[in-house]
C-alpha cells in the first residue's frame, strides 16, 4: 500500500515541462561578462539618455560592494556573474523596424506556441500584452485603444524614450538601487520590461499583461516593471513567464515597482513557470525577484497574487508599504516545489499609516526532494494606530523527502493594532484520500483534487483566464509526485 | 565591526588573566573543555543583532563594560549566603543557594538525599564523580551560533550539580536560590549540570534574585540529561533589578519516553535573555516549554526556544505569553525543528502578547522547519489588546474597568502559571503576578519574594 | 423606573434605532418582540452601555438619573442587569472570583463592607439552588466550555447574585430546549420582587408562557410600532411578523 502510494506520488509529481522548447531565432547579443563598458554598451544599444546611464553605473558601483544574501533557507550554488550574457535580443530583420507589424514569423510562432498570440484580432478579448523575449520587448498589443483612455502601456525602453519625465520621476523610488544585491544588479543591467501609467479616475478597461520568455542560452534576464496608478484609478495586471529546458542554470533578476495614489487600486497577478530543472535537479532558472508596491495615497490598495510553480530557486517577497492612511495590502500565494526545487518566498507588510490593513494567505506545497519556505515580515510602526494584520501560512507535504518551513517575523510597535499569525504544516490527509478512494476516485485524482482544493482560495483571486491555466499548472507540477 | 572586535579582545584578556586561577581549582575533565571552547568563542564572539538568533536583542551595553570580575569567592560571600531565607509559604523544598555563581559553603559541598540523590557544588562533584561528569558534562550544549555558550564552558568555575539515580523519584523539589549580591559591578558565569537517570523524577526550581543595586551580568549554562522513562520539570522565576542582565542557556536532552517541561517566569529584570533547548533524543519523548514575561520601564525580555524533534513519535508544546507596559520590549523567537525521520511528530507553538502602551514593542518570530512529512505542526502568534467584549461583560456586572482589565490580564498570565505543578509555588506566582500587574512590585532593588 | 424617550442610535453610520420611547414602572414585566434585525439587541446594548452603537438623539433615565452618562459598571451598580444573548467566555477568570468581585464592588458602592468568604459561599450556595445551576459550573472559568443552556442558566444565576432592580433579558430563550426554558423562566419568576422590573427581549411567544408580561411591545425597523397587553404576543404567534409589516406598510408608517 505504502509502496503503491509512493509510486503514485512519483507519477503525479514527475510531469513534463511543457514550455521547454527552444526557438531558432537569430540573436544579437553582446559578449559574456559584466563591467562598466558592458553597461555603457547596453545603454547605448537602447539609445538611453545620460541620466539613465548614470543611474545604471551608480547601481553597478554599489553592487560591486555587495555580496549575495545568505539568509534565505536556500542552497544557492556559486553564480559566476562574469559568465552571463547581459544583453540578447532577437535580431531585427533588415529594413524592418521591430515594433512595426512586421514581426519575425519565428517570434510570432514562439509566442503562439506559448498561447500568447501577438495579433490583436486573435487575442483573448480584454487582455493587452507586452511580450518580452530575452532582453527586449517584441510587441505590445492594444496600445492605441488604451491610449484613448489616457493609459500608457508600453515596453520600458519605449517609455524611456516617449515619457522620460514620468520614468525618471518614479524609477527607483520604491526599490532603490541600494535595496539588495539582486536589485542593485538589475538596476545596473536591466534590459526591458513594461511601463504602465493609469491616469486619474480611469478604470483600466482590460487586463494588462506582460509575458516574459527566456530563449537565448547563457543569458540572464533582467526586466524591470514600473506601474503607476494615479488617484481613483484601477488596474489588474498579469505576468507570466517560461523558459527552454537547458542543463545549465540561467539567472533571472527582476524588479517590479508599483506606486498607488489616493483611492486607487492595483491587482498584480503572477503565474511563474520558469523552467524548474529536471528530475535530478539539473538546470532551471534562478529566480531572484524584488517586487514592491507603495500604497502612497489614502485608501489605496495593492493586492499581490502569485502562483509559483517553476524555477529551480525562487527568492521572492512581493511587498506592500502601507503609507497612506486606511491603505490595504494583500498577498495571496501558492508555491509548489517538486523534485529538487527550492523556494523561499513570502511578503513584507510595512504598516506606516493609520488604520492600515494587511492580509497574508500563503499555501506551500512541497514534493519530491524540494524545500519550500515561507518568509514574511509584518511590521507595525508606532504611528500606525488601529492597524490590522492577519496571516495564514499553511504547508502541505507530499512524500517524506521534502521539507516545509515557516519563518514569520512580526514586529509591533503600536498598542492599538492587532496582529494575528497562524500556520500549520501537515501531510496530505490520508483519511481524505481514503474518503475519495471509497467514492471510487483514484489516489492520483484524489491528490489532484485535494491539492486544488487546498489552493482554491488563492486561485480564486486570479483573473479567470489565468485561474484555469494556473489550476492546470498545479496539476502538471505535481504530476508523478504523490503519496 | 570594531565594537565587535574590541569586545572579543576584552574577553580574551579576561581569559588570559584568570584562566590559570580557575584551572587550579577545577577538575581535569572540565579544564580539558576550556581551551577548545575558548577558541570557538573567539571565532563567534559576543552575539550581535546580526546574529539571527539575537536579531532583536542588543547585548553590547552589558558586554562592553568593565566589571570587577572575580572568579573565586571570598569569606564575606559565605556569610551573606548564610543569612538568606526563602519565605514562600508552604514551599517545602531541598534548598540550595548559589551566590554570584558559587556554591557558598565551606564544608558540606555535596549533600546526599534519600535514595542516593546528590545535590551540591558542580566544582566539587567534578572531582568526586569524574565518571558522571565525563559522561554528561559539555555533551548536550549546542553553541553553533552562540559564542556565549562557549564563553561559559571556557570560564565557568562552579554551579549546581544534581544527580538522581535510576528508579528514584524525588518527591520534594530541589530549589536553587540564585543570588547576585555585591558591592561591585560583577559579571558571573556559572554552570549547572543535572542528571536524571532512567525512570526517575525531579522538579527543579531556580529563583534568580539580585540583592544589591549594582550593575550585574550573568551568563549561565544549564545542561540537563533526562533518562529513559524519566520526568523532569524546571521552573525558573526571575526577579532581578533594572540594571541587571541575565542570560541563561538551558539544554535539556531527553531520552526515549521521557517527559520534561521548562517554565520561565520573568517578573522583573533589566535585560533578560532565556534560551531553552529541548532535544527530543528518543522515540516517544514529550516536552512542554512555557514562558511568561511581564515587563515595564525600559526592560527587555527575550525568550528563545528551540525544540528539536530528532526521533519519531515525539510531542512538543510551546506556550509563551507576555504583557508589556511603558517602553518595554519583548522578543519571542521560537523554533520547531523536525528532523528527517521524525515521523509522527506533533508539535505546537503559541505566543500571545499584550501591549499596554504605544511605546512598548513586541517582536516575535515563530518558526517551523520541517523535514519529515507525517507531522502535525502548527504555530500561532498574536499581538494585541484585551478583548473588548470580555471587558464589557465584566463591567456590565458592576466591575470597575480598571479592575476588569486586571482580571483579564491576570487570567491571560494564569494560562502559563497554571502549568507549575508545585502548588505552593503556583499560588505564590499567582499572587506575585497580581501584584506585578497592579504595579506594586515595580520597586525592586530588594527581592520580590521578600526573601532575606 | 426606566424612561426611554425618542432614542436614536447608529452603528457605522447606519441608523438602527430610529426613535424608541418606552417607560417601565417598578414591578412591571415588559416584553419586547420583533423580527430579526429590528434593533432589539442594539436597544439592550445601548441601555447597558456597550459603545458599539453611537447615540445620536434621545434620553434614557433610570431611577431618575441620566443613564447615558454612566459607565457600564456604574449602570450595573445602580441595579441594571443585562442577560446577554451570547454570554462571553472568559478563559482563566473563575466564576467564583468574578462573582465575588462583582458583588463586593456593588456593596462598596452602597457603602457596605465586603462579604466574608464564608458569607459569600453561603449566598452562592443559596442562589445556585434557587436557579438550579450545577455547582460544578461555578468552579470553572466564566462561561468557558459551557453549553448554550448552561450559559443562559449562568446568566440567571448572576442575576440572582446581583439582585438587580431592572433586568433586561436579551433572547434568553434562544437555543434552549423546553426543560431548560422552564428552569430559566422559573428562576426569573422566583427572583422577581414587587419592586423589581424585567424586560424580556424575545423572538417567540413561548418564553412568555412562563414569564407573563404586563406589557408587550413590538419593535420594527428601529421603532416601537405597537404596544398592548400580553394578548399581543399570542396574536403575533398566530399571525407572524408579516402581519405587522403589512399593516405598517399600508399605514405608511415606515
Amino acid at each position: 500500500m505504502e509502496n503503491d502510494q509512493d509510486k503514485i506520488i512519483n507519477n503525479v509529481t514527475s510531469g513534463e515541462y511543457k514550455y521547454g522548447f527552444h526557438s531558432d531565432i537569430e540573436i544579437d547579443s553582446i559578449p559574456k561578462g559584466l563591467n562598466e563598458d558592458v553597461i555603457r554598451n547596453i545603454s547605448l544599444r537602447k539609445e538611453e539618455p545620460e541620466w539613465l546611464l548614470e543611474y545604471r553605473l551608480e547601481a553597478f558601483r554599489h553592487w560591486q560592494t555587495m555580496t549575495i544574501p545568505q539568509w534565505a533557507n536556500l542552497k544557492i550554488p556559486d553564480i559566476d556573474f562574469q559568465d552571463i550574457i547581459y544583453y540578447a535580443a532577437p535580431k531585427k530583420k533588415q529594413g524592418g523596424s521591430q515594433h512595426a507589424n512586421s514581426i519575425d514569423p519565428e517570434l510570432k510562432k514562439t509566442f503562439e506556441k506559448l498561447g500568447i498570440p501577438l495579433e490583436e484580432q486573435n487575442h483573448l478579448a480584454g487582455v493587452a500584452v507586452d511580450a518580452v523575449m530575452d532582453s527586449v520587448s517584441v510587441k505590445t498589443t492594444f496600445k492605441e485603444i488604451l491610449a484613448e483612455e489616457g493609459i500608457i502601456f508600453s515596453s520600458f525602453s519605449d517609455a524611456v524614450k516617449e515619457y522620460p519625465d514620468l520614468v525618471r520621476r518614479y524609477l527607483g523610488t520604491v526599490v532603490p538601487h541600494t535595496d539588495n544585491f539582486f536589485a542593485a544588479l538589475n538596476s545596473a543591467v536591466f534590459s526591458d520590461g513594461s511601463f504602465c501609467y493609469i491616469p486619474k479616475g480611469v478604470r483600466c478597461p482590460m487586463e494588462l499583461s506582460t509575458y516574459f520568455r527566456i530563449n537565448a542560452a547563457n543569458t540572464g534576464q533582467f526586466e524591470r516593471t514600473l506601474l503607476i496608478a494615479d488617484e481613483e484609478s484601477y488596474v489588474s495586471y498579469l505576468e507570466g513567464c517560461t523558459a527552454p529546458m537547458r542543463d545549465e542554470n540561467q539567472l533571472h533578476a527582476a524588479i517590479v515597482e508599483i506606486i498607488v495614489e489616493n483611492n486607487a487600486e492595483v491587482k498584480y497577478s503572477t503565474v511563474q513557470n520558469w523552467y524548474p530543472g529536471d528530475k535530478e535537479g539539473k538546470g532551471g532558472i534562478f529566480n531572484f525577484v524584488t517586487k514592491r508596491g507603495l500604497c502612497r495615497g489614502e485608501n489605496s490598495k495593492i493586492s499581490w497574487t502569485q502562483v509559483e510553480t517553476g524555477s529551480s530557486i525562487t527568492w521572492k517577497y512581493p511587498s506592500c508599504i502601507l503609507k497612506g492612511d486606511n491603505s490595504t495590502g494583500e498577498f495571496y500565494s501558492v508555491a509548489v516545489t517538486n523534485n529538487y526545487q527550492q523556494a523561499d518566498t513570502g511578503t513584507k507588510m510595512i504598516h506606516i499609516g493609520r488604520n492600515t490593513k494587511s492580509t497574508i494567505v500563503s499555501k506551500g506545497i512541497s514534493a519530491g526532494h524540494a524545500q519550500n519556505s515561507y518568509r514574511g515580515l509584518v511590521r507595525v510602526l508606532k504611528k500606525a494606530s488601529g492597524s490590522r494584520n492577519f496571516s495564514q501560512c499553511d504547508s502541505l507535504l507530499l512524500g517524506d523527502k521534502c521539507g516545509a518551513h515557516t519563518f514569520p517575523y512580526i514586529e509591533v510597535d503600536n498598542q492599538t493594532s492587532i496582529v494575528e499569525h497562524e500556520a500549520t504544516t501537515s501531510k496530505i490527509g490520508e483519511d481524505q484520500i481514503f474518503y475519495c478512494n471509497q467514492r471510487g476516485i483514484s489516489t492520483e485524482d484524489a491528490i489532484g483534487l485535494i491539492v486544488n482544493g487546498y489552493a482554491r482560495e488563492i486561485l480564486n483571486k486570479l483573473p479567470m483566464e489565468f485561474a484555469v491555466e494556473a489550476q492546470k499548472l498545479l496539476q502538471i507540477s505535481l504530476e508523478g509526485s504523490v503519496g | 565591526m570594531n565594537v565587535h572586535n574590541d569586545c572579543r579582545e576584552r574577553y580574551h584578556k579576561l581569559y588570559e588573566k584568570n584562566i590559570e586561577k580557575i584551572k587550579a581549582k577545577s577538575s581535569p575533565y572540565v579544564n580539558a573543555c576550556r581551551e577548545p571552547a575558548f577558541e570557538k568563542f573567539m571565532q563567534l564572539g559576543i552575539p550581535t543583532t546580526k546574529n539571527e538568533n539575537y536579531r532583536y536583542t542588543d547585548l553590547s551595553h552589558f558586554f562592553n563594560y568593565d566589571y570587577k570580575n572575580y572568579f573565586l569567592p571570598g569569606r564575606e560571600d559565605f556569610l551573606k549566603a548564610e543569612q538568606f531565607r526563602c519565605n514562600v509559604p508552604d514551599l517545602d523544598t531541598h534548598g540550595i543557594i548559589l551566590l554570584n555563581g558559587f556554591y557558598p559553603t565551606l564544608t558540606d559541598k555535596l549533600r546526599e538525599l534519600p535514595g542516593g540523590i546528590m545535590v551540591g557544588s558542580l566544582n566539587e562533584a567534578a572531582k568526586t564523580f569524574g565518571d558522571k561528569i565525563a559522561q554528561h558534562y559539555n555533551r548536550f550544549i549546542n553553541g553553533d551560533s552562540d559564542g556565549l555558550v562557549h564563553l561559559n564552558t571556557a570560564m565557568a568555575f562552579d554551579g549546581i550539580f544534581v544527580y538522581v539515580p535510576s528508579g528514584v523519584k524525588l518527591q520534594k523539589p530541589v530549589q536553587v536560590v540564585n543570588l547576585v549580591d555585591s558591592d561591585n559591578d560583577i559579571f558571573n558565569q556559572h554552570r549547572n549540570l543535572i542528571i536524571v537517570e532512567k525512570n526517575a523524577d525531579l522538579t527543579l526550581i531556580i529563583c534568580d534574585h539580585t540583592l544589591s543595586p549594582q550593575k550585574f551580568l550573568t551568563n549561565a549554562v544549564t545542561e540537563v540529561y533526562v533518562g529513559e522513562d524519566s520526568h523532569f520539570d524546571i521552573i525558573r522565576v526571575q526577579n532581578e533589578h533594572n540594571n541587571a542582565a541575565k542570560i541563561t542557556h538551558t539544554f535539556i536532552h531527553q531520552e526515549k519516553n521521557s517527559t520534561a517541561s521548562s517554565n520561565n517566569i520573568t517578573l522583573h529584570g533589566g535585560l533578560v535573555r532565556n534560551s531553552t533547548h529541548h532535544f527530543l533524543g528518543g522515540e516517544g519523548a514529550e516536552c512542554s516549554a512555557y514562558g511568561l514575561y511581564l515587563s515595564d520601564k525600559f526592560q527587555h525580555i527575550d525568550n528563545y526556544i528551540n525544540v528539536n524533534h530528532a526521533f519519531p513519535n515525539c510531542r512538543s508544546n510551546q506556550l509563551f505569553k507576555g504583557v508589556l507596559d511603558d517602553m518595554a520590549k519583548g522578543v519571542f523567537n521560537g523554533r520547531i525543528y523536525v528532523m528527517k525521520d521524525a515521523q509522527g511528530t506533533v508539535a505546537y507553538q503559541k505566543n500571545n502578547s499584550i501591549l499596554l502602551t504605544d511605546d512598548a514593542v513586541m517582536d516575535t518570530k515563530p518558526q517551523l522547519e520541517i523535514y519529515a512529512d507525517d507531522v502535525k505542526c502548527s504555530h500561532g502568534a498574536t499581538i494585541g489588546q484585551l478583548d473588548e467584549d470580555a471587558l464589557f461583560y465584566l463591567q456590565s456586572r458592576g466591575i470597575d474597568r480598571r479592575e476588569a482589565q486586571l482580571m483579564l490580564m491576570f487570567a491571560f498570565a494564569h494560562e502559563v502559571i497554571q502549568n507549575i505543578n508545585v502548588e505552593a509555588l503556583r499560588e505564590r506566582m499567582d499572587s506575585l503576578v497580581m501584584q506585578r500587574l497592579r504595579g506594586e512590585l515595580s520597586r525592586c532593588a530588594n527581592c520580590m519574594v521578600k526573601c532575606g | 423606573m426606566l424612561i426611554i424617550s425618542n432614542l436614536k442610535a447608529a452603528i457605522n453610520e447606519k441608523n438602527i434605532l430610529k426613535g424608541v420611547s418606552l417607560e417601565v414602572k417598578a414591578g412591571e414585566i415588559h416584553a419586547i418582540m420583533g423580527p430579526n434585525g429590528s434593533g432589539k439587541s442594539t436597544l439592550a446594548a445601548v441601555i447597558a452601555g456597550r459603545d458599539l452603537a453611537r447615540i445620536t438623539e434621545g434620553t434614557v433615565t433610570f431611577m431618575g438619573k441620566n443613564l447615558l452618562e454612566m459607565t457600564p459598571e456604574e449602570r450595573a451598580r445602580q441595579g441594571l442587569f443585562l442577560g446577554f444573548q451570547y454570554p462571553i467566555e472568559i478563559p482563566g477568570v473563575s466564576m467564583m472570583n468574578f462573582m465575588k468581585t462583582a458583588v463586593n464592588e456593588q456593596r462598596k458602592y452602597k457603602g457596605l463592607d465586603p462579604l466574608s468568604a464564608s458569607d459569600f459561599l453561603k449566598i452562592m450556595r443559596e442562589k445556585k439552588e434557587l436557579v438550579g445551576i450545577d455547582s460544578k459550573l461555578t468552579n470553572r472559568s466564566v462561561n468557558e466550555g459551557f453549553s448554550g443552556g448552561e450559559k443562559k442558566k449562568n446568566e440567571i444565576f448572576q442575576m440572582a447574585m446581583l439582585e438587580p432592580k431592572l433586568a433586561i433579558l436579551d433572547e434568553t430563550d434562544s437555543g434552549l430546549d423546553i426543560d431548560a426554558l422552564r428552569i430559566v423562566a422559573n428562576g426569573v419568576n422566583k427572583l422577581k420582587t414587587p419592586d423589581s422590573s424585567v424586560i424580556v427581549i424575545t423572538h417567540y411567544q413561548r418564553l412568555l408562557d412562563f414569564i407573563i408580561p404586563d406589557v408587550v411591545h413590538v419593535l420594527y425597523d428601529g421603532r416601537i410600532v405597537r404596544t398592548a397587553g400580553k394578548e399581543l404576543a399570542l396574536e403575533l404567534e398566530d399571525k407572524g411578523y408579516d402581519w405587522i409589516r403589512k399593516e405598517i406598510e399600508t399605514s405608511g408608517l415606515s
